[in-house]
């Protein structure tokens, strides 16, 4: 167990330094880069251009950058915002909560839906529902999720004005009641892929231990069928989920960068798209890496969680 | 040689046992007929349409649907949003293929020899992958969209970074499996090159999981330009894609709804056709994949 653990850690470790190296080659090398917001200054002139480039360190090799640049980032300097001079991590923190509260949310309907359809759709195999979940879930994994917003906002806020059509909280107005009433369009929104995929891949793991040795053991033993479901079959096809969970945050995180554009929700989706209206770089570079990291922390936990609960992994 | 290569029984290609399992799973096919007449009424269409898909009329802004020849009104510069979403069709079904094309290819590539040489050199390109994928790929593409130039090109170009990767890991495990295989030996006992055999005799045996993470790569690349140029990094206007109709429709939701839900369903129809052919191609090639 220990030997795996380890194992699993200085493998994020690395993968966390070549992400670092793919996220620095990408917005560091392309043409304009961070002098570009100076080019648009037409009381500059080449001397100052050519003192900008050593102030910034511009001039060396681009390994040492690197290095530079790496050295800050893992001493939590992350930059200041062109915007306002804020630390990038405190921008980031300040727009963390509103994305976690969203994503948590669907993440939330997205599991107690999808693992619930995947069951139906197993237990009741090749029924209507089966093939409804089936064909549902193929449309729902095609719909873009911008479209799906707008005509959710179209059809339960202009139509039927049941729900807000963006925003987090009405001005004015803050109670848990009415930060609820703004989560549930832009959550549900957001868990309908998600659903999606739950759904199939919950239907495959049960499928697969179904016909497990050990349900026939436990049938012929004269365990109740119920009894057999819930704590054998569902039992062991959660397994794999757990893994999905961790596989799953980058897609998340993706689809709450549009989720939040369209219903003005105050993440870090909401965040990146604005600074790169902004050119500001050093948020969008820290909102790539943190990304990326949040992603190989999300795998790792899953693996260990799995490696936990999954004694045939713990005592490898 | 010859005498022992020569076919078992001389059969068409419809009749073999893929293209009947395709064909028997009706969802593929609906996929499939559904592509080729939206392909065909964007080749056609626009010459068809009384419109063009850059003629501006501002006295006929915000017509909806069914006035007069404007059969899916207009749009807020009195576009006719027929026209324009045909046309639209072009771009964002040509982007698609396109960037499915590169990515498929590089993704192939990188597979191919990361999984014959193995070592170093295989533990670099698969960690890169495993790199790139630790990106939310909206992110990568977004960032990349608004540094460099968003010609379509680039844009094809930007959605092939993020999307080759998978077809980099499906290639790589099918290549370590096979090239311990007896035919694997028996062409290095011959003493082919290891581009022979890694392109000629290895690569033609994983053509099934290429061609199915192809079609669904191409769902996915749909989307990915959907998404950016709906966020204005994409396909700049005028040149119209579906993405970048949707851009803008959202202040017009309440008073021009079907500026809004044509493009989109447009995008849905395509995406979802894609993903149906995937899924029959996934069944009839017998190929075990993630289900997504």
């Amino acid at each position: 167990m220990h030997r795996f653990l380890l194992g699993r850690l200085v493998q994020s470790l690395v993968l966390l330094v070549i992400v670092s190296v793919i996220g620095y080659v990408i917005l560091s090398l392309i043409p304009g880069g961070p002098l570009s917001q100076f080019g648009l200054d037409p009381g500059l002139t080449a001397d100052d251009i050519a003192r900008l480039k050593e102030q910034m360190g511009l001039n060396q090799p681009v390994w040492v950058r690197y290095l530079d640049w790496a050295w800050k980032l893992v001493h939590g300097d992350w930059g200041v915002s062109l915007r306002d001079g804020t630390p990038v991590l405190t921008v980031i923190a300040r727009h963390l909560v509103a994305t976690l509260l969203l994503m948590g949310s669907s993440t939330v309907i997205a599991i107690a839906a999808g693992t619930w359809i995947g069951i139906r759709s197993a237990t009741h195999r090749y029924s209507l529902f089966d093939y409804a979940a089936t064909i549902g879930a193929m449309i729902a994994l095609s719909i873009p999720t911008f479209w799906f917003g707008l005509v959710g906002i179209y059809v339960f806020s202009l139509k039927l004005g049941w729900l807000p059509a963006g925003n987090m909280y009405s001005i004015g107005d803050g109670s848990v009641l009415d930060y609820l009433h703004h989560l549930i369009l832009p959550s549900l929104v957001l868990s309908l892929v998600h659903v999606a995929v739950w759904s199939r891949y919950m239907r495959a793991a049960m499928l697969d231990s179904i016909n497990q040795d050990f349900v026939k053991t436990a049938r012929a033993k004269g365990v109740a069928e119920r009894r057999i479901l819930m704590k054998h079959v569902v039992g062991n096809a959660l397994l794999p989920m757990i893994t999905l969970a961790g596989v799953q945050l980058p897609s998340i995180l993706t689809g709450a960068l549009v989720t939040e554009t369209v219903f003005t929700w105050p993440g870090m989706g909401r965040l990146f798209y604005d600074s790169l209206g902004y050119s500001d770089y050093p948020v969008v570079m820290g909102i790539l890496m943190f990304s990326a990291i949040v992603v190989i922390l999300g795998n790792l936990i899953a693996d260990v969680v799995v490696a936990l609960v999954d004694p045939r992994i713990r005592l490898a | 040689m010859t005498a022992l290569a020569a076919p078992i029984a001389p059969t068409r290609w419809w009749q073999g046992r893929a293209a009947r399992r395709f064909i028997s799973h009706r969802l593929a096919l609906v996929g499939a007929i559904m592509i080729t007449l939206l392909a065909l009424a964007c080749i056609l269409g626009p010459s068809l349409l009384p419109y063009d898909s850059l003629h501006i009329d501002l006295r006929a802004r915000f017509a909806p649907p069914l006035t007069g020849s404007h059969y899916l009104g207009t749009d807020p510069l009195g576009r006719d949003v027929a026209a324009r979403l045909l046309m639209a069709g072009r771009i964002s079904l040509m982007v698609g293929v396109l960037a499915m094309l590169l990515s498929t290819v590089a993704g192939t590539l990188v597979g191919v020899v990361a999984g014959y040489r193995g070592g170093l050199i295989g533990a670099v390109l698969m960690r890169t992958v495993d790199g790139f994928l630790a990106f939310p790929s909206i992110f990568l593409v977004l960032a990349l969209a608004a540094l460099l130039k968003p010609t379509p090109g680039m844009i094809v170009v930007i959605i092939a970074l993020t999307k080759w990767m998978e077809v980099a890991r499906i290639v790589e495990a099918e290549v370590r499996s096979l090239k311990e295989r007896e035919f694997v030996h028996a062409s290095r006992m011959l003493g082919l090159s290891s581009a022979h055999i890694m392109f000629r005799e290895i690569l033609p045996n994983a053509m099934g999981p290429i061609i199915v993470a192809a079609s669904l790569t191409v769902a996915r690349a749909i989307l990915l330009e959907a998404y950016i140029s709906f966020l204005g990094y994409g396909i700049q206007p005028p040149l119209p894609s579906w993405g970048n109709m949707l851009n803008g429709a959202q202040q017009y939701l309440a008073s021009a709804p079907w500026l809004a839900i044509i493009p989109g369903a447009a995008i849905t129809l395509a995406v979802t056709s894609f993903n149906f052919i995937g899924d029959g191609l996934r069944d009839a090639l017998d190929v075990r994949g993630d289900l997504k």
